[in-house]
């Protein structure tokens, strides 16, 4: 099986590693074979985390640039940051709401324009799903469950090698029990939200 | 997936691990009975997951005070006749290696592990030093694993190789291996064996000269006996598809290797050498012989590159090798399916058709780490910079080390101007003390001090040192995650343990000005500070309060900083001088994410216009 590359990005502290997890395990549980690569350490404290997980006949989780399938983007700066690893027949799911890094103020470079992103991202990708991930996770009751609303958000892109019940299942082994009445709604609004775009 | 999963008895399982984890699982199917580290990524969920579960499994695990002592637990079990196991990161190694030489010399009983996990591209370290030199330095056996589910395999190995032979293996990963997550099919647990009989054998244990000289004579007829397992091994397999060129590679770059292979569909045979020293000239004499180009993919150093060329040197062959030293590859960083792609199409002459890649022009802001909101080290930097600027210090240096705090480096505070190593802070003061008339502001954390701080310490007192050293105690080693150390009542099984007090530590040492503080109160920090500035010889401050990530974990926090944008007066100073990543600024005024702020109130005694408060 031809792998499907997903490129996942954001800020530490998220929940990337938690969602590509997620992921992995699913893909497992299917019968398909999966590699995933991620990175700790410095990087947690507020810098940028990304994982890539392949899904099919792979060796290395890495990623060719311009090879993702899927660009999974939880802050839109970080996407425009992982837009050399898309092509014109990738999808783009990203979260609208940015985190400023936290010396921007000094910063010789302003936050680039929501719109700059959105449109720069548009125009390289078969297409982009942009949601307010924190707000819907607000919204479904904790913003700590904005990893899930990105997550459904990606199950709902066309060609997403995993269908929802499969995700739902792994979400219900890694995922703390209190907390699953909150994740669970936060998935199925990313999902429903992109499914409608 | 819980983490106990990992415990669980099991054919044909299947678990989603990552490479460290597979690390632990491996372990436990090899029945090992010791098992010591210091934590340093990427090693460090290796000791994580062991702190869980090591209880339960019936193996005994510690955090040691540094590597050096890891080592030398394992090889105390080793030679007593239990299959022990120690693993750190790269540089952990370096802090090892006085006994890592001796230990290769006298051997094991018991099987013996020793995995190092190095980081090329440095992610989360000060080098990117590889490892597999000190394969050839103490001439030990090295195995290179590519997956999680060969390092679970390829431990179970290492100690049947290591009994067998009664040599300690080395086992390299890279932050790549390490922190790839992957299918692992279990295999069956063994049951370890934990009390073993250490029999004297001073001939063999004990290496004075006489001993050693013969000792050095067994290591070398050990690896020899090791060389024609390599040769043979099965760990070094030939991937044959046709053509005249062949790529010697092994670890994570064989990765990249066979997926662009794959891809591209490239004629190329592959060795991939798993068992990777004993150095199996014989295997690559038959690989190369044949072959019209060899090309050898490597992280980091060009090391089989150059034993490929020794090789080709000794049997009088002609062969063109490509690889780093002629420039077809990087010769330093990890690397990537790109990179090494590119370096095979050189030596393929191919031009293949390139994916079209786009990268944005739009300039972005960096995102550095930083510090975390209510981080108590940031209350410390911000105190001593003003304690600094009060007393009108100029030129004062501020040696560090590793940890969260070395994120000190960053503006404003810009408290980092020299570093080498674990506990290198206190030793590098010393220098700067007697090189210099300038002041010095020297910075260490809890668990540093205890891997490395304590004789340096000891020297700066008994060479009549002049500086300040503040230990930054958040009693944790925070950076890797939060394992404890000596100072906390804890081990590295979740059982109770005696705590062992820096305040007598420093009093012990010798030290005649040492003080502790709670860092959060900013008035009584500063004051301190400038008092031990002023005190001629070494001062030491204990900068006392938990690590945010902890104090989080244990309770909820009370207050929340408010700003009262009527008297907040604009002057940016919490922006600018604290730079808790909790403030912001937003339509040219600041504000305070509640969701951020751990409440550590440092804000609200700083802001000068009091315009700051705390919300329950
Ligand atoms: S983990 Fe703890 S010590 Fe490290 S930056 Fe965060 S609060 Fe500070
Ligand atoms: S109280 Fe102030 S300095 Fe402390 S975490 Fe909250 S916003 Fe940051």
């Amino acid at each position: 099986m031809k792998p499907y590359n997903i490129y996942i990005s954001g800020v530490g502290g998220q929940g990337i590693i938690k969602t590509s997890t997620v992921i992995g395990e699913a893909a497992m549980k299917n019968g398909m074979p999966v590699v995933m690569s991620e990175i700790h350490g410095m990087a947690q404290r507020g810098g940028v985390v990304s994982t890539q997980l392949k899904i099919g006949d792979a060796y290395s989780p890495i990623i060719q640039e311009g090879g993702a399938d899927l660009l999974l983007a939880f802050e839109p700066m970080e996407a425009l940051r992982a837009i050399s690893q898309i092509n014109r027949e990738s999808f783009v799911v990203t979260n609208t709401s940015s985190i400023m890094p936290f010396n921007i103020t000094a910063s010789e470079n302003p936050y680039p324009e929501l719109s700059v992103i959105l449109d720069e991202l548009q125009s390289h990708s078969k297409k982009l799903f942009a949601l307010d991930a924190e707000q819907i996770a607000k919204d479904a009751g904790h913003i700590l469950s904005l990893n899930m609303v990105m997550l459904g958000g990606a199950v709902a892109v066309p060609g997403f090698p995993l269908d929802r019940e499969v995700i739902m299942e792994s979400m219900r082994e890694n995922l703390p029990e209190k907390s699953m009445p909150v994740n669970l709604k936060a998935f199925e609004e990313g999902f429903r939200v992109c499914l409608e775009k | 997936m819980n983490i106990k999963e990992i415990l669980k008895e099991g054919k044909d399982e299947k678990l989603f691990l990552l490479g460290n984890e597979a690390t632990v699982r491996g372990a436990l199917e090899a029945g090992v009975a010791v098992a010591s580290t210091y934590p340093g990524t990427p090693s460090s969920e290796i000791g994580d997951v062991l702190s869980k579960i090591s209880p339960e499994a019936g193996l005994y695990f510690e955090f040691s005070t540094n590597e050096k002592v890891a080592l030398e637990v394992a090889a105390a079990a080793a030679a007593s006749g239990l299959r022990s196991f120690t693993f750190m990161k790269h540089v952990g190694l370096n802090v090892a290696s006085d006994s890592l030489m001796s230990v290769a010399y006298s051997g094991v009983n018991g099987g013996m592990v020793i995995l190092s996990a190095d980081d090329p591209s440095m992610f989360s370290s000060q080098n990117e030093q590889d490892n597999r030199h000190y394969a050839r330095l103490a001439n030990i056996p090295m195995i290179e694993p590519s997956n999680p589910q060969e390092i679970k395999d390829l431990m179970k190995y290492s100690f049947e190789i290591s009994e067998k032979f009664q040599l300690p293996i080395l086992m390299r990963t890279t932050t790549r291996v390490s922190h790839m997550r992957g299918m692992v099919e279990l295999g069956p647990i063994k049951e370890s064996k934990n009390k073993g009989f250490f029999r004297k054998d001073p001939g063999r244990f004990v290496p004075v000269p006489e001993t050693a000289r013969k000792m050095h004579g067994v290591l070398m007829e050990k690896m020899e006996k090791i060389e024609d397992l390599t040769n043979k091994s099965p760990l070094n397999r030939i991937f044959n598809r046709g053509g005249k060129i062949g790529v010697i590679t092994g670890g994570s770059a064989f990765n990249y290797v066979m997926d662009v292979v794959e891809e591209n569909d490239l004629k190329v045979n592959v060795l991939k050498l798993t068992f990777s020293y004993p150095f199996p000239e014989k295997l690559i004499f038959k690989f190369i012989k044949d072959l019209d180009r060899i090309v050898v993919v490597e992280e980091v150093d060009p090391v089989m590159e150059k034993e490929v060329l020794a090789v080709i040197g000794k049997y009088g062959l002609e062969k063109k090798v490509y690889g780093k030293l002629d420039g077809t590859l990087p010769m330093i960083y990890e690397y990537s399916p790109d990179i090494v792609l590119e370096g095979l199409e050189t030596v393929l002459d191919l031009n293949l058709q390139k994916k079209e890649v786009y990268r944005t022009e739009i300039p972005l802001p960096n995102r550095p780490p930083t510090l975390c909101p209510g981080c108590p080290h940031r209350a410390a930097y911000y105190s001593i910079k003003k304690a600094v600027n009060n007393l009108g210090l100029e030129n004062v240096i501020y040696p560090t080390d590793i940890g969260c705090y070395t994120l000190g480096i960053e503006s404003p505070y810009q408290a980092a101007d020299y570093l080498l190593s674990m506990g290198s802070s206190i030793g590098t003061s010393c220098g700067f003390s007697k090189a210099t008339d300038q002041r010095i502001v020297s910075f260490i954390g809890d668990s540093t001090f205890f891997h490395a701080g304590i004789p340096a310490l000891i020297n700066a007192v008994h060479n009549k040192n002049r500086f300040l050293l503040v230990i930054l105690d958040n009693s944790t080693t925070a950076m890797t995650g939060g394992q404890p150390h000596p100072g906390l009542p804890v081990d590295g099984m979740g059982g109770e343990a005696p705590q062992i007090s820096i305040e007598e530590l420093v009093k012990a040492a010798g030290v005649q000005f040492s003080k502790t503080v709670n860092p959060l109160n900013l008035t009584r920090t500063q004051g301190i500070f400038e008092e031990a500035l002023q005190y001629d010889g070494v001062a030491v401050v204990i900068s006392k309060y938990p690590c945010m990530l902890i104090k989080s974990r244990e309770k909820r926090k009370t207050v929340t900083a408010d700003i009262d944008l009527d008297k907040c007066e604009n002057c940016l100073e919490c922006l600018k001088d604290l730079t808790c990543p909790a403030i912001y600024e937003e339509d040219g005024s600041v504000n305070i994410d509640p969701m951020y702020c751990r409440g550590c109130t440092v804000c609200i005694q700083m802001c000068p216009e009091k315009a700051i408060s705390a919300k329950k």
